[in-house]
């Protein structure tokens, strides 16, 4: 988990920090897309970097959602009577929707790429241009597009502020003040990454994007 | 005050089992939980009903053996406290109390809010120990503690086996009480010898048993009556790591 | 009807004689050995896994032996010494403050009052150093100093200090150790474990104790385990006065079974009140809490000077209050041994000066403490026992001094046993509280730890092989008559007591005795008291077995049926308490009878006529005991009146 999580953690910032060139401006952003598709070159033909990351995220992924099935299902397996009176949570909020948020968030990957990589869901959907196709997602008309996608960036959040703090932990952070670090890590990480992802819907509902 | 029970009742192993309402009138603040238990029980028997069956051994929340599910907490609302040191003045009257056995696939229940912890010695047995047979021991001071290790040690040393831990946790899962003996030996220098053995066999015997995995949750340490700290987790996945990279590594690494 | 009948005087055949320095060694060399490819196919029944059955049945176990465990708890992790706090002693003089073997040895034998056995209580003293040794080998973490050594304080009446301890839970952690040792034993198959089992019978063949019926507690079921030698170690007996320290299951079944099948049973009077618990707050109330002992070396106990003086605590000023322990006791002040404190407490409760509701409570204030060693000192050494204080009883022991009162702690009478810890029945081997060796007629505080570990861990190990070494016995078979016998009486028992179906609790049963026995043979005893307790105990008993009643069947987990078998025992053994206490015209530890004081209201001994054991035979349920004494001598220790003036 830990270790397939941190390599998506990892795309998450790449991806962060490639989404948010679209302020610097179409070109720039358009370069950047298509830069995605040449890195490498010419040691590598085009787009294998791209088929390179792609499969190590896909398989990263696979492994992922795998092993969080496995330990749903051994976690069922280990209650197979529930409580009629319904716990309360006593710890965190974040730790206790890792399963539902997990399988949210997965649901949005599908339609991001559909939307954006194939662009078989996108208004604009030509591939050359990304920057246009962004803009159009978000266009204050299709709201429900954005809501969806702020609903999954910040399940992401709670997602990934459990997560990071779990990845220490599996890994073997082991004091009282590392944890306390450790947690405080994951919060800003997190803040930060959904503040990232969440500027660009909003800069373009409110025009600064177009 | 006046209270309405409501507790899981299940004649055996092989009974579905079900919630059941009682209502006991007179409860005195000062009562412990288990004492107002009791005079439930006393006048069920008077009735020509079977009592309520629970474990209960010291009553001074040391033995561990006591513990139910008290409205979805695990030994109830008091933080740090068992079931047995849980006084009624913390309820009011007028209130419904849900009570529930520990709920998980290795703790079969018994009968009523009684269950089956085996498994627990199961993983104790499975390396929860310094090999040092009697006779064999070297002068107590031949190896000095550092303090603030031999505190440590005690903390974690401090688990009484109660299992809220594992009634608590989404996943069924006993880590925190695995990791509890695995820090407290490990702090230890004469727990260094044994340290790999001890964390595999541990965790391999926690999973045989049928607990679940553990996602870091912390419900675990939210109902510890002994407040066994999340980061004795921690210090198991970190030897478990190193242990099963050297499991058959050769001697010196 | 007499009350008992006098019978042949015993003794201890075992204890070499000639230096006591040397007995244990030249014991030790004296008893047969058993080769190691023979241990394999000796069977031993260790009954209990307290301090003294775990760890005897961990070592039995790294020996060779073939051992089976039983506990009536679900895991052998809980018995009941998990709950002792103080500490352990050891004669280790880590402090150069003057200890030594010779001194714990004579402290032992003092603070008995001169009624243990010397050689003994020697052994006790010197195996205590290796006891300290094992634990922390087995990671047992005691407190530390800052340079890594282990720490040390005072406890309860000593003037060194050699206690042992981990924070206020030292029970707990050496019996974690000693429980690991067992679970390490279980893992490779040399121990079988039993737990939520319960010993209803002894089976003797042939004048040897040969095995044990028991009742698997989940299933019901009744079976019989045989063996080459049966160990038992299921602690004191304190639940007799219903309300106690003791853990709510602990009980007599074992030993008392025992007994009944020709055990002797050694001063049964000789009871324990701790001077410090949690007063009882009301009916409900099911057991008592010890606040430990520990709590004496920095609170100081007093009541208001005025009878009836009802004022919060803090508002009655320091001239009106009586400090009494320090003014009774001014050298050893708070710090008198338990059976002093206790008594001195009841005295001021009884003169009308008890503090609470019930005015039965004495105030331990730790505001001087606080005032002088600052409130995070005093958390540090007393945290948990402040914090366990007010989860009970609501109020903040660091702002209002605590309330406490004696109650019933630890027995020190058992089943008679010799030097090797051997009952009068051959084979049959105690240890642990259950037994009556090494306190006397008082025991000293962080002793029965020590005890219990000593017994189990170094002494049964040894002495045991000298009795296997004639075995492994001819098998038995469940036909054998006596082993039929023995079985059904446990089933017949079972049957009578369901089918009483009655019109009162067993609980309400226990509590009456309870109370007979903390009025009439608790702190103070009298040649009155104690006969009208004697008429009390039979006529309840009678009813008990008309009017109880036990809900359900023997099938199964029921609870109910468990309780009411113990009590059953409790009445039987309540009785012979009576008969020994009354017996026994001496005041002597924590025996103290009111027609034997000195004029100062001390407890005054009788040497001439009591230093013996007394040791009771049974002979029938409503039939006169028989008293066998054994003579103590005492060449080392000499008897003088216990004074800490
Ligand atoms: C609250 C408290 C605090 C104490 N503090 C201290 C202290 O600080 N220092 C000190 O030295 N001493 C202390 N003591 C005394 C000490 O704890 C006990 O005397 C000692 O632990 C007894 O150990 P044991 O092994 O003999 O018996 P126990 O620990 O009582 O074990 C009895 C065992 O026998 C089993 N058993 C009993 N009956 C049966 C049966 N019929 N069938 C099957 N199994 C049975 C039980 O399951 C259990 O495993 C304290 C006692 C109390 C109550
Ligand atoms: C069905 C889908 C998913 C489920 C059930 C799921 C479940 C989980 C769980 C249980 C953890 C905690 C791991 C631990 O305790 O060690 C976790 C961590 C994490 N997940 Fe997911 N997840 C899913 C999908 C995703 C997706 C689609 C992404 C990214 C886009 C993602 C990113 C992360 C990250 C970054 C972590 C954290 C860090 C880590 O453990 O290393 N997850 N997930
Ligand atoms: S870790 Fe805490 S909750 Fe779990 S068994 Fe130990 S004491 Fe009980
Ligand atoms: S009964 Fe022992 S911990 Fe509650």
């Amino acid at each position: 988990m830990a270790v397939t999580g941190i390599l998506l953690v990892l795309f998450l910032i790449a991806h962060m920090l490639g989404n948010l060139k679209i302020f610097v401006g179409a070109t720039s952003f358009d370069h950047y897309a298509h830069w995605l598709r040449t890195i490498g070159s010419p040691v590598l033909p085009d787009t294998w970097y791209l088929w390179i990351q792609r499969s190590v995220l896909g398989i990263a992924l696979v492994a992922h959602i795998w092993s969080a099935t496995v330990l749903a299902r051994r976690a069922r397996a280990a209650r197979p009577v529930r409580y009629a009176h319904r716990p309360k949570v006593q710890g965190s909020y974040a730790a206790r929707t890792m399963r539902w948020g997990g399988v949210i968030i997965a649901l949005f990957v599908v339609y991001h790429l559909l939307d954006l990589t194939t662009g078989d869901l996108n208004p604009v959907g030509d591939p050359r241009r990304p920057y246009a196709n962004v803009a159009a997602d978000f266009a204050p008309e299709r709201w429900y597009v954005t809501l969806f996608y702020v609903v999954a960036i910040v399940t992401l959040g709670f997602h990934l502020r459990h997560g990071m703090f779990s990845a220490f932990r599996s890994l073997g952070q082991q004091t009282p003040r590392g944890e306390r670090r450790a947690r405080a890590v994951a919060l800003g990480f997190s803040v930060a990454l959904c503040a990232g992802y969440l500027v660009v819907p909003f800069a373009v509902i409110a025009g600064l994007v177009r | 005050m006046n209270l309405t029970l409501r507790i899981w009742r299940q004649s055996g192993p092989d009974d579905p089992g079900r919630m059941v309402s009682y209502p006991v009138p007179d409860v005195s603040p000062d009562m412990s939980f288990l004492e107002m238990l009791d005079v439930l029980n006393e006048r069920l028997t008077l009735d020509g009903e079977e009592p309520v069956a629970f474990d209960h051994d010291c009553r001074e929340g040391i033995c561990g053996a006591c513990g139910m599910v008290i409205n979805g907490v695990a030994h109830g609302p008091e933080r740090a406290t068992t079931a047995c040191q849980l006084h009624m003045r913390h309820f009011s009257d007028g209130q419904t109390i849900d009570i529930e056995p520990w709920r998980a696939r290795a703790f079969p229940v018994v009968k009523d809010l009684v269950v089956d912890r085996t498994a627990f010695d199961q993983i104790i047995a499975a390396g929860g120990y310094i090999t040092a047979p009697a006779g064999s021991a070297p002068e107590a001071h031949a190896q000095l503690v550092r303090k603030s290790d031999a505190d440590a040690a005690f903390e974690s040393a401090a688990c009484i086996g109660c299992g809220a831990c594992v009634a608590a946790c989404p996943n069924g899962s006993a880590m925190l009480f695995t990791a509890a003996k695995v820090t407290h030996l490990s702090l230890l220098p004469q727990g260094q010898p044994e340290r790999s053995t001890r964390v595999v066999g541990m965790v391999d015997a926690h999973d045989a048993a049928g607990f679940g995995g553990c996602t870091n949750i912390g419900e675990c340490t939210a109902v510890c009556p002994k407040g066994i700290p999340l980061t004795s987790i921690g210090r198991l996945n970190r030897d478990y790591l190193k242990a099963t990279r050297d499991r058959d590594g050769a001697p010196g690494t | 009807m007499e009350l008992f009948t006098h019978g042949e005087p015993i003794a201890d055949t075992k204890a070499p004689d000639g230096p006591i320095e040397t007995r244990w060694q030249r014991r030790r060399f004296g008893a047969k050995l058993v080769n190691p490819a023979n241990r394999r196919k000796l069977t031993v029944i260790v009954v209990g896994t307290g301090l003294a059955g775990g760890s005897a049945a961990a070592t039995l176990g790294e020996l060779g032996y073939r051992v089976k465990s039983y506990c009536y708890q679900d895991s052998p992790r809980r018995a009941h010494s998990i709950a002792a706090q103080g500490g352990i002693n050891a004669a280790k003089n880590y402090r150069n403050d003057g200890d030594s073997i010779q001194r714990l040895f004579y402290d032992t034998v003092k603070g008995g009052d001169f009624r243990s056995r010397e050689s003994n209580v020697r052994r006790l003293a010197e195996v205590s150093v290796e006891i300290i040794d094992q634990a922390v080998a087995q990671g047992v973490p005691f407190a530390r100093e800052y340079g890594g050594l282990l720490d040390t304080r005072s406890f309860g009446g000593a003037q060194v200090q050699r206690t042992f301890y981990a924070r206020g839970q030292t029970g707990q952690q050496l019996l974690l150790g000693a429980y690991q040792a067992l679970e390490r034993q279980i893992g490779l198959g040399r121990v079988e474990m039993y737990s939520r089992h319960e010993m209803l019978e002894l089976i003797v063949v042939d004048g040897r104790a040969r095995g044990i019926v028991v009742r698997d507690l989940v299933s019901g079921e009744i079976t019989t385990e045989y063996a080459d030698a049966v160990v038992l170690a299921s602690g004191g007996y304190g639940n007799v006065f219903y309300l106690s320290t003791n853990a709510k299951g602990c009980n007599v079944t074992a030993t008392w079974r025992a007994h009944r099948k020709g055990a002797l049973f050694a001063n049964p009077c000789y009871t324990q009140i701790h001077p410090t618990c949690i007063p009882v707050s009301g009916d409900h109330q099911s057991k008592l809490t010890l606040m430990s002992e520990s709590l004496r070396n920095d609170g100081r106990v007093w009541v208001p000077q005025r009878a009836g003086d009802d004022r919060p605590p803090r508002e009655i000023p320091e001239d009106e209050r009586d400090y009494f322990l320090e003014r009774m006791y001014p050298s050893f002040g708070n710090l008198v041994p338990r059976d002093i404190a206790s008594r001195a407490a009841k005295g001021v409760c009884d003169s009308g000066r008890g503090v609470g509701a019930t005015g039965l409570g004495v105030y331990l204030d730790f505001a001087d403490a606080i005032g002088r060693l600052g409130r995070s000192t005093i958390a540090d050494r007393y945290g948990n026992l402040f914090e366990m204080y007010q989860r009970i009883t609501g109020e903040d022991p660091y702002e209002v001094p605590m309330r406490i009162y004696p109650a019933v702690h630890y027995t020190m009478g058992g089943l008679w046993v010799d030097y090797d810890l051997e009952s009068t029945i051959p084979g049959l081997f105690v240890i642990g509280e259950a037994n009556f060796s090494d306190h006397g007629a008082n025991r000293l505080g962080a002793s029965a730890l020590m005890q219990g570990l000593a017994d189990g861990y170094f002494v049964l190990p040894s002495t045991i092989a000298d009795y296997l070494s004639a075995g492994p016995f001819e098998p038995l078979t469940d036909d054998h008559p006596e082993v039929a016998a023995a079985r059904n009486d446990v089933a017949d028992r079972l049957a009578r007591l369901l089918a009483c179906n009655g019109d009162r609790t067993v609980d309400s049963f226990h509590r009456e005795l309870g109370q007979i026995m903390w009025d009439h043979c608790g702190m103070e005893r009298s040649d009155t008291g104690l006969r009208k307790a004697l008429a009390e105990i039979r006529s309840l008993r009678e009813q008990f077995w008309q009017r109880v009643r036990v809900p359900g069947d023997g099938e199964g987990l029921n609870q109910a049926l468990e309780k009411a078998g113990r009590v059953a025992d409790f009445f039987e053994l309540a009785e012979l308490m009576c008969v020994d206490a009354l017996h026994r015209t001496e005041s002597a530890g924590g025996h103290f009878r009111a027609e034997s004081q000195t004029p100062d209201g001390e407890a005054q001994r009788d040497d001439d006529r009591f230093s013996y054991v007394a040791a009771w035979e049974f002979t029938g349920a409503d039939r006169p005991p028989v008293l066998h004494k054994e003579d103590l001598d005492f060449e080392y220790v000499h008897p003088t009146q216990r004074s800490y003036k």
